[in-house]
């Protein structure tokens, strides 16, 4: 067990390497480190629905794309403020995932995944239609403006670019969502969400509202979703129907079982996954880097299959179990 | 009205195709309760080991008989290698392994076959059935393949000691190890056997829609609605809600929405079906006992 000061001690420096990350690496770097942390928050809202509440899903690129839009929408055809169209792209998923959360009461398992993946199918082609090509821009998209930093600032001989400056509101945002994450997970509610998943009728029998609890948490799960992908919107400057396939939702879930179902603090590593294995898969092989992709995916089910958070539980607690013996 | 029953022919024909797939589906559901979201590419990839033997010389019907025992020992040791050692894990932890599954297969089809879009023989003729304008033979043929297959699993399971050992080694992994069941054989026989009718739905549905490494990825999504529409555990439900799934695509695409929604709609009809009968249309509830 490790002393206090030390504990505080190793925080504190990981709190200032974070800090300083972004001005140690060129911009494509910090953007790069972007996307790892939106999609940690993309993730860290699947993991709430899935890991916790125990209901899958393989639509939340829905509500990605739908808080994407939303924030490019509000800043485009508004004029809105970046930092403005973040809570509002949160609640408008919030009502979008209660309302989804509906349909989700009735559904179990499998039944569920295809409802959810029927939404993952259907945004592409409702954000291509042309009934709201005036608001979407259709195929082409929405191009917007990053927001511009508010201040001058250079450390290490680099200036606090665009890039880096979102990496700092990214940070901030999934700094609080983060906290607000754990703290409603180890509350009542949590623990009510928890029961909900293990034993839904002795839940009810204990006076538990299963509508309310599983419909709440869709929309928080969905609301979390869609802030990530309103920051994703500022972060890549651009929003296209196709930059939100089917397949994005594939890889949220593939973060969220990486990173470690049932625990938020994996949700790093999951992102760290769906955002590098794929260039490292095409990195080893041009030809079939998927067939890598997969074989990395394999090799981490049977490594870890509780995720990175089951495999350092599994490390610490046999570390301990030798200190016994 | 003679195009209306046009669509509705063609329909017809589409939706053999998905319920062969949905049966494919229902099979791996019956024998160890999971859904294999690596079924089409895994079919495509058999449909490849079809084409690249009758590309050797083969007669049509030797490379098909050939193609599914291939399927069948592939399906087997899949099982055996990559799902044995997950067996015990978290149902999502299966779920990546065939995420995984799929994209290997997809990956490596197109990296020995390549991705250009190959023809694919059919074994019946293409031209229209005698004294019919509704259908060619090769429509009418692939139903009666599904109609064969159909009768072949719903018989296996019904009235044989190994298909009432897969059912109940999938029910009740417990039980039926104390009775004398190999559970984990059994599930490795439902893989191989769900690969075997996947592979005949690839052959089927190969030349109409060609053959590429990404031929199934929308089949199998219309294969898993038709399964679950009909109910996941009813061989019968999985052949009638893609009969439903075909008929219902293809007039929604001819005369309501136009083709570029006729996907989203078709499952939103599903999906607001499924909230009505949660369990498929022909599909038993699940009852648990406190």
């Amino acid at each position: 067990m490790m002393s206090l000061p030390i504990k505080k001690l190793g925080y504190t420096l990981g709190l200032l390497a974070i800090v300083l990350l972004p001005f140690l690496v060129e911009d494509f770097r910090v953007s790069q480190f972007n996307q790892v942390f939106i999609y940690a928050l993309a993730i860290l809202g699947l993991n709430i629905l899935t890991g916790f509440s125990g209901q899958i899903s393989l639509g939340h690129g829905a509500f990605y794309a739908v808080g994407a839009y939303t924030c490019a929408i509000l800043m485009t055809q508004f004029s809105m403020s970046p930092y403005l169209t973040l809570p509002i792209a949160g609640g408008a998923c919030f009502m979008l995932g209660v309302l989804m959360g509906f349909p989700a009461l009735r559904l179990t398992g499998h039944y569920l995944a295809l409802a959810t993946f029927a939404l993952a199918i259907a945004t592409p082609q409702l954000l291509k239609h042309k009934a709201i090509e005036h608001w979407t821009g259709g195929v082409q998209g929405l191009v917007l403006d990053k927001p511009t930093p508010l201040f001058e600032l250079t450390i290490f001989g680099n200036e606090l670019s665009e890039d880096r400056w979102l990496y700092f509101l990214i940070l901030i945002v999934f700094g609080i969502l983060f906290w607000l994450a754990e703290n409603l997970l180890k509350g009542r509610i949590g623990r009510a969400i928890v029961a909900v998943r293990d034993q839904p009728m002795a839940a009810a029998a204990l006076g538990v509202n299963l509508t309310s609890i599983k419909t709440i948490v869709f929309g928080v799960s969905a609301a979390y979703t869609g802030v990530a992908g309103a920051l994703s919107a500022l972060a890549v400057s651009f929003v296209a129907p196709d930059s939100f396939p089917a397949f994005l939702s594939i890889s949220l879930l593939v973060g969220a079982v990486v990173g470690g179902l049932g625990s938020i603090h994996g949700v790093i590593f999951g992102a760290l996954f769906i955002q590098y294995v794929p260039n490292v898969a095409d990195d080893l092989s041009k030809s079939a880097p998927w067939a890598v992709y997969g074989i990395i995916l394999l090799a981490v089910a049977y490594a870890a299959p509780n995720g990175a958070v089951g495999l350092f539980n599994k490390f610490i607690k046999g570390k301990r179990h030798e200190h016994k013996v | 009205m003679d195009s209306f029953i046009q669509q509705i022919a063609a329909g017809l024909a589409n939706g053999g195709i998905y319920a062969a797939i949905g049966l494919a589906l229902v099979m791996i559901h019956q024998s160890t309760h999971h859904i294999n979201f690596a079924q089409g590419e895994m079919a495509t990839f058999s449909t490849f080991i079809a084409w690249a033997l009758i590309q050797q010389g083969f007669p049509y019907w030797a490379a098909f008989f050939i193609t599914v025992v291939a399927s069948f020992v592939m399906g087997v040791l899949i099982q055996r290698i990559f799902l044995k050692p997950v067996e015990k894990a978290p149902i999502l932890t299966n779920v990546i392994v065939f995420i995984a599954l799929l994209v290997i297969f997809n990956s490596i089809a197109g990296w020995i076959f390549d991705h250009n879009i190959k023809s694919f023989p059919s074994p019946f003729s293409t031209e229209n059935f005698f004294r019919s304008n509704y259908f060619s033979a090769h429509q009418l043929g692939s139903i009666a393949v599904t109609l064969i297959v159909l009768l072949a699993v719903f018989s296996f399971f019904r009235f044989t000691p190994i298909g009432l050992a897969m059912r109940a080694a999938a029910f009740n992994p417990e039980s039926a190890r104390l009775v004398g069941i190999r559970v984990s054989w059994m599930l490795a026989l439902g893989w191989g056997m769900a690969s075997l009718i996947g592979a005949v739905a690839g052959m089927m549905i190969a030349p109409v829609v060609f053959l590429d490494p990404n031929m199934m990825s929308g089949v199998l999504l219309y294969g898993f609605a038709a399964a679950l529409l009909g109910g996941i555990d009813n061989p019968w439900g999985a052949v009638l809600g893609g009969v439903i799934l075909g008929v219902l695509e293809n007039l929604l695409g001819a005369y309501v929405i136009g083709s570029d929604l006729k996907l989203t709609m078709a499952l939103v009809l599903i999906v607001a079906i499924l909230i009505f009968r949660p369990y498929g249309l022909f599909g038993k509830p699940i009852f648990s006992r406190v």
